[in-house]
């Protein structure tokens, strides 16, 4: 079905590390670095990243079997969680102790997994609400609207714009729940992106969107990526990755156990492992049937 | 039976200083749940302090008026901020339990003993409004009646004040819930980490509604104390359940709905606690007696509640699908 997003072949970044490619291999031009982050839940250690840095301006795709610690780390970068040990940095600062709401400030925009649209709001407001510069938003200036009524406006129209670009605009009166779970995840992003981030993490973005949306999700992506931002995704979908990804990232058991373009790092044997070694009894999910296994040595 | 007088006395009930009182309390509570949603069961403390807060600047302080009614939003100020320090990072659960914990433990601190010369323990506070209050009334001494609403001109200057505040009020809120700021809130109520993720200071936020909810309420004990003397035995548990089904009644996540919600709920309290009284006193409520009769409101008051939640989740003026209560 997904077999083949067609449209021109996008320009991929290469050459984004420094040395051989190896789990952890340093970058250019870093925009975020993970040294030693390990977060347990009991006995269970969810993430332990040696080190892991995402090149600026490139997708980078995070890949894993359920339950490899993806968003567990992506809850750890952005603040919604706290790991036990370890140091992360965007942009040289370090995010360590920073309260989401702050990490969300500097530019690093994430979604999530299950999706968190506000369902009770319109989907005009669900966009307004990612708007990081409302004055309106404190609440002495809440009683003027002639301070925030211009701003206002403006905020509209750069929703708009978004909404169009992502097919919601005939549904910006209704309530986000009225959406399909598809069109949740891209309000989800879009709402994300009216902030202009820097870097925005994108928690299984795919996930639940009907094929004929995936298409022009890629390609909103891709459109990040173009406009200058970073994107870090987490996708199961391997035919996807290898169309958009620049770079990809393998995490498995917590930790990362693989890095590379797209095209060589799925032959590398810790990811055959990480997907069908040592996890052949837990349910893979549609996995095992996207995936093109370079058993055979030769790619599709 | 006179029919015709108990719906007249129900009418006046309309510009009773106690519903403008529930009223400016169920707005408090709107901004809290319905728009915050936040779990808010202590809002009697808040009445309380608004209440004692006026009674005791004037009786113990010595203050005019209208400094002695700012002292209860201040307490109330204060009550949010301890409440909400410990429990607005926590679940939405965690504020329901402190609050209605905290608001008994407000009301002991009113009625022991302990601090009896200032509080005036179980007796409570009286002859306040007395000594300043009544002194500013700018009405002429008598009697004015206006079909069902009636009353002397002190009455008519309460009723005044208290609907002044209440004015003052719903702009307040009217203005805040439409700003930017209220989208913020109503945010936080369907998701705080989504509102996390895009960079705004929820704990910030949810502290501001707890606060200016808590004030509201607290506005709300002034008022009432302007009618009448304060006692502890007013801010009981109840009292909150009362607000809260004023609330539900007109529609949480609006501005008019806790209003209308508040008017209809103690008319019909009132109406009922007129009515049962005088059928039980024709004989025609098997031989109950006035004063068991008059408990039956109550009852009634507890089905209301619960036949809300079930035909009509979003009050009367509530969005059909904004059913914020049940989610
Ligand atoms: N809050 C939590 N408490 C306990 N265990 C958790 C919690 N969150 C995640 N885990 C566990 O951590 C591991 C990694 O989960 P997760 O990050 O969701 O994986 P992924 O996103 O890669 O599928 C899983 O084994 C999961 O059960
Ligand atoms: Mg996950």
């Amino acid at each position: 079905m997904s077999s083949n997003p067609a449209s021109p072949t996008p320009v991929k970044s290469t050459g984004m590390h420094v040395g051989t490619i190896r789990a952890g291999v340093a970058k250019k031009d870093p925009i975020l670095i993970a040294d030693g982050v390990r977060r347990q839940f009991g006995g269970l250690v969810a993430v332990d990243v040696e080190h892991v840095e995402i090149p600026r301006n490139a997708i980078t795709a995070l890949i894993g079997p359920n339950g490899a610690g993806k968003t567990t780390f992506f809850n750890l970068l952005t603040g919604f969680d706290q790991p036990n040990e370890g140091k992360w940095s965007f942009n040289g600062k370090s995010l360590a102790g920073v309260s989401a709401y702050k990490v969300a400030r500097m530019g690093l925009i994430r979604t999530f997994q299950l999706t968190k649209a506000l369902s009770l709001l319109s989907v005009m407001d669900n966009m307004k609400l990612g708007s990081p510069d409302q004055k309106g938003e404190k609440l002495w200036a809440s009683f003027f609207p002639v301070l925030w009524k211009k701003k206002e406006i403006e905020i509209e129209t750069q929703a708009l714009n978004l909404l169009k670009r992502f097919n919601l605009d005939t549904k910006q009166s209704e309530y986000a729940a009225s959406l399909s779970g598809g069109q949740r995840k891209l309000l989800e992003m879009a709402r994300a992106l009216m902030s202009k981030p820097e870097l925005v993490m994108l928690d299984e973005p795919m996930a639940g969107v009907n094929p004929a949306l995936t298409q022009s999700l890629l390609e909103h992506i891709l459109n990040l990526k173009s406009a200058g931002m970073t994107v870090l995704f987490v996708e199961h979908d391997m035919h996807m990755v290898r169309h958009i990804a620049d770079w990809v990232i393998v995490m498995a058991e917590g930790k990362v156990v693989a890095e590379g373009p797209p095209g060589e790092v799925m032959k590398n044997p810790a990811v055959i492992d990480a997907y069908l070694g040592s996890h052949q009894e837990i349910d893979l999910g549609t996995i095992t049937g996207r995936i093109s296994i370079p058993k055979s040595g030769k790619e599709k | 039976m006179d029919f015709l007088g108990v719906l007249n006395s129900t009418i006046g009930f309309v510009l009773d200083p106690v519903t403008f009182a529930f009223s400016l309390a169920a707005l408090g509570l709107a901004l809290h749940f319905g728009f915050a949603g936040l779990l808010n069961m202590g809002m009697a403390a808040f009445m309380a302090l608004g209440a004692y807060g006026y009674a005791i600047g004037i009786l113990t302080f010595g203050l005019p008026w209208y400094l002695a009614a700012l002292l209860g939003p201040l307490a109330a100020v204060i009550f949010a901020i301890i409440l909400g320090v410990p429990t607005l990072r926590l679940r939405g659960d965690y504020l329901a339990i402190v609050t209605i914990a905290a608001a008994e433990i407000m009301r002991l601190l009113f009625l022991t003993t302990t601090f009896g010369p200032v509080t005036g323990s179980a007796d409570g506070l009286s002859g306040h409004n007395s000594a300043t209050f009544w002194a500013a009334n700018p009405i002429a001494e008598g009697q004015y009646d206006f079909g069902p609403f009636r009353g002397t001109e002190l009455d008519w200057w309460v009723r005044l004040v208290g609907f002044g505040i209440l004015c003052v009020a719903v702009v307040v809120v009217w203005l805040l819930v439409n700003s930017p700021w209220g989208r913020v809130l109503k945010g936080i109520r369907e998701d705080e980490d989504a509102l996390r993720s895009l960079g705004k200071n929820v704990f910030a936020f949810k502290m501001q509604a707890l606060i200016i909810g808590g004030i509201l309420g607290s506005l709300g004990g002034l008022v009432l104390a302007m009618g009448q003397n304060v006692n502890p035995n007013q801010y009981v548990t109840s009292i909150t359940f009362y607000i809260w089904t004023a609330l539900l009644l007109g529609g949480a996540a609006t501005v008019f709905g806790p209003l209308a919600g508040s008017i209809i709920f103690w008319t019909i309290q009132a109406f009922i606690g007129l009515l049962m009284p005088a059928l039980a006193s024709e004989g025609l409520l098997f031989g109950l007696s006035s004063i068991q009769a008059a408990q039956i409101k109550f009852i009634l008051v507890g089905l209301a509640l619960v036949l809300i939640v079930v035909f009509r989740p979003q009050g009367i003026f509530g969005n059909k699908k904004e059913l914020t209560f049940v989610k």
